[in-house]
Formats: structure tokens, C-alpha cells, sequence
């Protein structure tokens, strides 16, 4: 009990921080899927592309080697720091992610039944009233409950900024241990349960998502 | 661009790729034991008391909802230090657990997806039938839940070895800490980290085509009825 | 002798090599009823598709009220129609499809009040007055606030109606609106179009299967085989006293 006492206002100090990487990457990396999304469908096959090598890239390589490169590699190929270890690991979390849901967009966009664009056409809707008015929010309503489970993946993602040294509730942790390693199964567990309670609102937030979505979509 | 050297990389990509072999026999291991551990959520959360089956969801809730860094740490630093059942894990070993016991769950799930996929009429076949229940799930349950789960486990590998490189944290001497290594030898991790994150592309994009070439092939033998109920994310290839 | 609304000048369509359409020559007057009819695979959907602009001929013209439908002019020369164009001229025309397609995020009320406020610029109270009109006319007054799931198919047929309607279209396509309907729920909706044909105004282009309906609506009848227009003329006549052999067997099949 004594050992909690002493572990826990030094986790807190953590918080802030996890919270903060936490919040601007859902943003960001929310924001980023839509951008993505939305250029993957454009006429234009060069944005398409582009776009294309960017999900596939971020896709097909790790978060915690994304982190690391843009954090040690990037500055050094173009002389450019990115400004703080905050943004870099804001920007690997979002990036990644923002690539994965960027596949949930367009594909959600794309299942919206092939008749909800006719009549749409039918009433002389234009290309963006269409898309505004008809496609766009049946679409969020199926991209609610993956777009739900990503809240989780970007919490339990934001753990690898202690890597690079933000001070987070991980980061805490590590201190706490390597000061007095018989400490660490409370530290370790109480770190765990830190990022419980904070995933608990998210997974009700997904649940509620979810049963959002179940209504108004007319799929093929 | 003036600062990458091709000199540097020419070098630097033996070394890394030294570390390859254990990337990949990490990956391997983690996910044999994901299989095999996520059959025991998949059973144990079928347990037929309500109270036990409650507990057994809120801690598989916990590991999946926790990160997995966090989680190899605890395996790797906090064991030992457990009273009376603690003992020392080598990196490997704990690597092994912890991504292992972290991705059972959603293993499990994906089990679970594939048995509730099954059809209901073909429970009450095997009723009337009058199968034991151990002929019940040998020929008739699991033959027809096990194969429209296969692409998703296949996605569970690609997302497996993504998620490897967590171990260099505790000492596992992957690509990922080779890269790490030779820049610390060399103040430069430009070149070694860009090798690394080559590795992975030109070894998970094939695979995550062969994948999704399976799901189509899949699909169209079991009729698009894919299981329902799975964890959108395994479809959409993500790392927990 | 009126002008006629649409013209359909050697239209021809086909989809990757199969050819539906072989050469379609029809003009349709204002105000006048045709229904067509013939075989499935006929190409009898099409023909109103491409007049929704939802399919682009592969040759041939469509004109509509005087305008070239899928041709615009662009410094001196006939370019394909850009989607401006496109807008402009099927403004006059109104379709009602065979599966619905209501807008399932919307209620009754805002599937038919949104495309006059967004499209035509309506406001939005001379907007909802109109469109609860036409929902009552349709005999669905009291689910102005029903989300379309909370509809049988028969309602959800009469409400797409009254969307098409509200927008007062000239010309109004319906396409096979009742093959999805459950059998004891077409009559309701036939009985919508008997009454909006009534009225005189507006041209109507019925592709069905409902033989009676299409005697009884009907100012011209067109039977469709093999991508052509192989009979047309007054109901009684195409359906009743055709030589055509292929019509006759094709009547004896929906007569049995």
C-alpha cells in the first residue's frame, strides 16, 4: 500500500502529456484520414497516387520505426528540425493512423449504395451536393465504429513518445523503475491501470459509436 | 537531400540486415503463441457462469486497452520482482509473452467471429444428428468457422511483425536495434533507420497483397459471408 | 403539331461488347404517356437512364425541350457535355426508381424539401409547405417526421413520387416502380401514378410489367426487343391486335 502511495503522484505528473500526444493525434490524425480519404477518390491521378504512396508506406512499416525516423532520421536529411519532440511523435501517431483510417473513409464512401447517387442525380443535385447532402453522411455513419476502435489503438500508441524522451505516464514509470527495480511490478501495473482508466471513456465513446452507426445507411 | 550518403548505407544495410533473422523468428513465435492463446479466451469466455465469463471480458478488455509497450515492460522488468511466482525471462522470452498474451485477444476475437459465423441451422443439425459434443465442434463447427477466419489471421502476421520492433526496447536485437547500434557506433541513424523501414515495406506490402488476394478467393467460396462481428481493425490492417 | 420534349435520334448503347440499345428513333410530345414494355435484358431501362444522364449514350443524340442532352457547344464545335450542362438541361426531368433509393439519414419530409431548397434555391418555409402538400396528395401526411426504414415498400414507393413531384418536374421517368413491391402493395402505388397521370401536364415515361396499368394509362405504347423499338402505337392496338410474333408470345407469358 505504502509502495502506491509513493507511485502515485509521480505517474500523474504523466498525464498531462499522454493526454495532450493523445488529444492533437486523434485531431490530426481524424483530419488526415479525411484529406487522404477524399485524394485517393479524386480525378486527378496524381494526387491519387501520391496519396497511394503515402498510405502504403505508413501502412506497410512500423509506428515505432516511423517515430524514430522522423525524429532522428528527418532532421538530418533535410536539416530541418521538426520543432519538438511533441509534433514528431503528434506526427508519427497521426500519419500512421491517418493512413489506416484513410482506407476506412474511402472505402466507406465507395459502399455508399450506387442508387443513393442516382437519385441524388435525379433531383440535379451537382457533384458536391451529392456528396455534401447524400453520400458524405451516410458514409461517417459507416466509417463511426472502426474510426471508434482507432481511439484506442492512437491511446495505447501514444505510450512509444517515452521513447523519445516526452515525459508521459511510461516515462514516469521508467524513472520509478530504474531507481528501485523491486518497485516495479507496482509501478508497472499501476501504469497499466493509468491507461485503463483513460481508455474507459473511449470505449464507451466507440460503443455509443457503434450503435450511431446502426441507423440511416443505405449499403449495397 | 546533401546529406545522405550511399557510402554510408552501402555499410550501414549488412549490418542491419543482420538483425532480420531475429525479427523474423520473433514475429513467428509471438504469433504461434497468439494462435494458441487466443483458443483459450475463445473457450474460457464461453464458460457457462455468468460471473466468471464477466471477469474473463474485463481482462481481456485490460490487455487489449493498455499498450503493449507497457506491457512488455511489466513482463520483462516487474516479473522477476513478483514474490514467490517471479522469475527472470530472457528478452526474447518476454518479448514472446508479452506481444503474444496482448495480441490473443484479438485473436480470440477473430476465433470467435469465425464460430459465430457458422450457421445456426447447422447447431441444430448436429443436434439432431445427435453428435457428441466433441464430434459437434471436430466435424462440424470448426471446419466451417476455421477457413473465412484464415485472411484475417494472415493480417494478424503482417500486423505481428509491425510490431516487433517493441522488443528492441527491452534488449531484442532485431533490425530495428541494429539500426540503433550502428548509429550509436557511428552518429548517424539517417541511413541504418531508413534500412530498416525498407525492410518492412518490401516484406509486409507482398504479404498484405497475397492476404488480400486470399480474402477475395475466400469470399467467393464461402458465398461473401464473411464472420460477422470481428474487430473491423483486423480488415484494415492496423498495429494495436 | 406541338414540338416534341425529348427526341431520341439514332441512340445506340452498348456496355463493354454487349449492345443494348441498336438504334433508338423516338420523339415523345409534352404531356403525353408512354409506357414501354418487353423482355428483361431488352434495354427498356436504359433508354430512361440515359435521359436521367445516368448512363451516356455510346452514339446518337437526346434532345430535351430543344437542348442537346449529352453534346455541348464549346468555340463552334459539339464537345461532350460537361457536367454544368448536364444540369441545366435535366433540370426538367424527375425519376422514380424501382428499388427507391430514399435517402435513409433523411425523414419523409426533408428526403423531398431538400432538393428544392438546395437545388432550386427555394426558401425553406415555401419549400416545406409544398412538399407536405404532396406528401398528403400521396396519402402520407402523418409521417412527415418517419425515417424511410420506418416505411412498408408500398410508402416508401409514394414518398420517392413525391420527391420526384416537388420539384415540378416536366417530364417524369419511372422505372419498373413497382417489381420491387410486395404483390398486395403495387395497387396503392399504381393508384399514385393513375392520379398524377390525370392531371395531363406533365410527359411520362413508365417502363413496367403491369400490362393493365399501361392500357389503361398509357397514350402510347412502345415494345422494346432486341435494343430496338420493334412495335409502338395506341395501347389497345400494340397490346390487343399485334401481328408481331415475338409481342404476342411475350404477352402470352404475363397473361398466363
Amino acid at each position: 500500500m505504502d509502495a502506491i502511495v509513493e507511485v502515485f503522484p509521480v505517474l500523474v505528473k504523466g498525464v498531462e502529456i499522454t493526454i495532450k500526444v493523445l488529444l492533437a493525434s486523434i485531431v490530426l490524425g481524424y483530419l488526415m484520414a479525411f484529406i487522404a480519404g477524399f485524394c485517393r477518390l479524386s480525378n486527378n491521378i496524381i494526387l491519387r497516387k501520391i496519396t497511394g504512396f503515402y498510405v502504403e508506406v505508413f501502412r506497410g512499416t512500423s509506428l515505432i520505426v516511423q517515430l524514430f525516423w522522423l525524429y532522428y532520421a528527418l532532421p538530418i536529411l533535410f536539416g530541418i528540425e521538426i520543432g519538438s519532440d511533441f509534433w514528431a511523435g503528434v506526427l508519427a501517431i497521426s500519419l500512421n493512423y491517418g493512413a489506416y483510417m484513410s482506407e476506412i473513409v474511402r472505402s466507406s464512401i465507395l459502399s455508399v449504395a450506387k442508387g443513393q447517387t442516382e437519385a441524388a442525380t435525379a433531383l440535379n443535385m451537382s457533384r458536391f451536393q451529392r456528396m455534401r447532402l447524400v453520400i458524405f453522411p451516410q458514409a461517417v455513419r459507416m466509417m463511426l465504429p472502426e474510426f471508434g476502435n482507432y481511439l484506442i489503438l492512437m491511446l495505447k500508441s501514444t505510450s512509444l513518445v517515452s521513447l523519445i524522451g516526452m515525459t508521459d505516464i511510461l516515462y514516469y514509470g521508467d524513472i520509478l523503475r530504474s531507481s528501485d527495480l523491486s518497485q516495479a511490478p507496482t509501478v508497472y501495473l499501476l501504469v497499466l491501470v493509468f491507461y485503463f482508466i483513460i481508455a474507459l471513456p473511449l470505449i464507451w465513446l466507440t460503443k455509443k459509436m457503434e450503435s450511431a452507426s446502426k441507423k440511416g445507411v443505405a449499403s449495397q | 537531400m546533401n546529406n545522405w550518403s550511399w557510402e554510408i548505407f552501402l555499410e550501414a544495410f549488412p549490418y542491419v540486415l543482420e538483425g532480420i533473422g531475429i525479427t523474423i523468428g520473433l514475429t513467428i513465435a509471438c504469433y504461434l503463441f497468439a494462435l494458441i492463446f487466443g483458443f483459450i479466451w475463445t473457450f474460457v469466455r464461453r464458460i457457462p457462469v455468468k460471473p466468471v465469463r464477466w471477469v474473463i471480458l474485463w481482462i481481456m478488455e485490460f490487455i487489449r486497452s493498455t499498450p503493449p509497450l507497457v506491457q512488455l515492460f511489466f513482463i520483462y522488468y516487474a516479473w522477476p520482482m513478483v514474490p514467490g511466482i517471479g522469475m527472470t525471462l530472457s528478452p526474447f522470452t518476454s518479448a514472446v509473452l508479452g506481444l503474444g498474451i496482448h495480441y490473443s485477444t484479438y485473436i480470440g476475437e477473430v476465433y470467435r467471429s469465425g464460430i459465430d459465423g457458422v450457421d445456426k441451422g447447422q447447431w441444430e443439425a448436429s443436434r439432431a444428428l445427435n453428435f457428441s459434443t466433441r464430434q459437434k465442434w471436430t466435424k462440424i463447427i470448426l471446419p466451417q468457422a476455421i477457413p473465412p477466419t484464415i485472411p484475417m489471421l494472415g493480417n494478424y502476421l503482417i500486423i505481428m511483425f509491425k510490431e516487433v520492433p517493441l522488443a528492441s526496447t527491452i534488449g531484442v536485437v532485431g533490425i530495428l536495434q541494429m539500426a540503433n547500434n550502428f548509429g550509436a557506433e557511428n552518429w548517424r541513424y539517417l541511413e541504418p533507420l531508413t534500412i530498416v523501414a525498407i525492410l518492412f515495406l518490401v516484406l509486409s506490402y507482398p504479404s498484405a497483397i497475397l492476404i488480400n488476394k486470399l480474402e477475395r478467393k475466400m469470399n467467393r467460396r464461402f458465398d461473401k459471408k464473411t464472420p460477422t462481428g470481428s474487430k473491423p481493425i483486423s480488415k484494415a490492417n492496423a498495429p494495436g | 403539331m406541338t414540338e416534341p420534349i425529348v427526341m431520341y435520334k439514332d441512340v445506340h448503347k452498348s456496355f463493354g461488347d454487349v449492345s443494348v440499345l441498336r438504334g433508338i428513333d423516338l420523339d415523345i410530345k409534352p404531356g403525353e404517356k408512354v409506357a414501354v414494355i418487353g423482355p428483361s435484358g431488352s434495354g427498356k431501362t436504359t433508354i430512361i437512364r440515359m435521359l436521367m444522364t445516368l448512363e451516356q449514350p455510346t452514339s446518337g443524340s437526346i434532345i430535351v425541350d430543344g437542348k442537346n442532352l449529352w453534346q455541348m457547344e464549346k468555340g463552334g464545335q459539339l464537345v461532350p457535355a460537361n457536367e454544368k450542362h448536364l444540369r441545366e438541361v435535366r433540370g426538367d426531368i424527375g425519376m422514380v426508381f424501382q428499388h427507391f433509393n430514399l435517402f435513409p439519414h433523411m425523414t419523409i419530409l426533408e428526403n423531398c424539401m431538400t432538393a428544392p431548397v438546395q437545388v432550386k434555391k427555394e426558401d425553406k418555409a415555401t419549400a416545406k409547405k409544398h412538399s407536405i402538400e404532396m406528401l398528403e396528395k400521396v396519402g402520407l401526411g402523418d409521417k412527415l417526421d418517419n425515417y424511410p426504414s420506418q416505411l412498408s415498400g408500398g410508402q416508401k414507393q409514394r414518398v420517392a413520387m413525391a420527391r420526384a413531384l416537388v420539384m415540378r418536374p416536366k417530364i417524369m421517368l419511372f422505372d419498373e416502380v413497382t417489381s420491387a413491391l410486395d404483390p398486395e402493395l403495387v395497387g396503392e402505388v399504381l393508384e399514385v401514378i393513375r392520379d398524377i397521370a390525370k392531371e395531363g401536364e406533365m410527359a411520362m415515361v413508365l417502363v413496367t410489367h403491369e400490362m393493365d396499368f399501361a392500357l389503361d394509362v398509357a397514350d402510347r405504347v412502345l415494345f422494346l426487343d432486341n435494343g430496338v423499338i420493334a412495335e409502338q402505337g395506341p395501347p389497345s392496338q400494340v397490346l390487343e391486335h399485334s401481328e408481331n410474333e415475338r409481342l404476342q408470345s411475350f404477352l402470352h407469358r404475363f397473361r398466363k
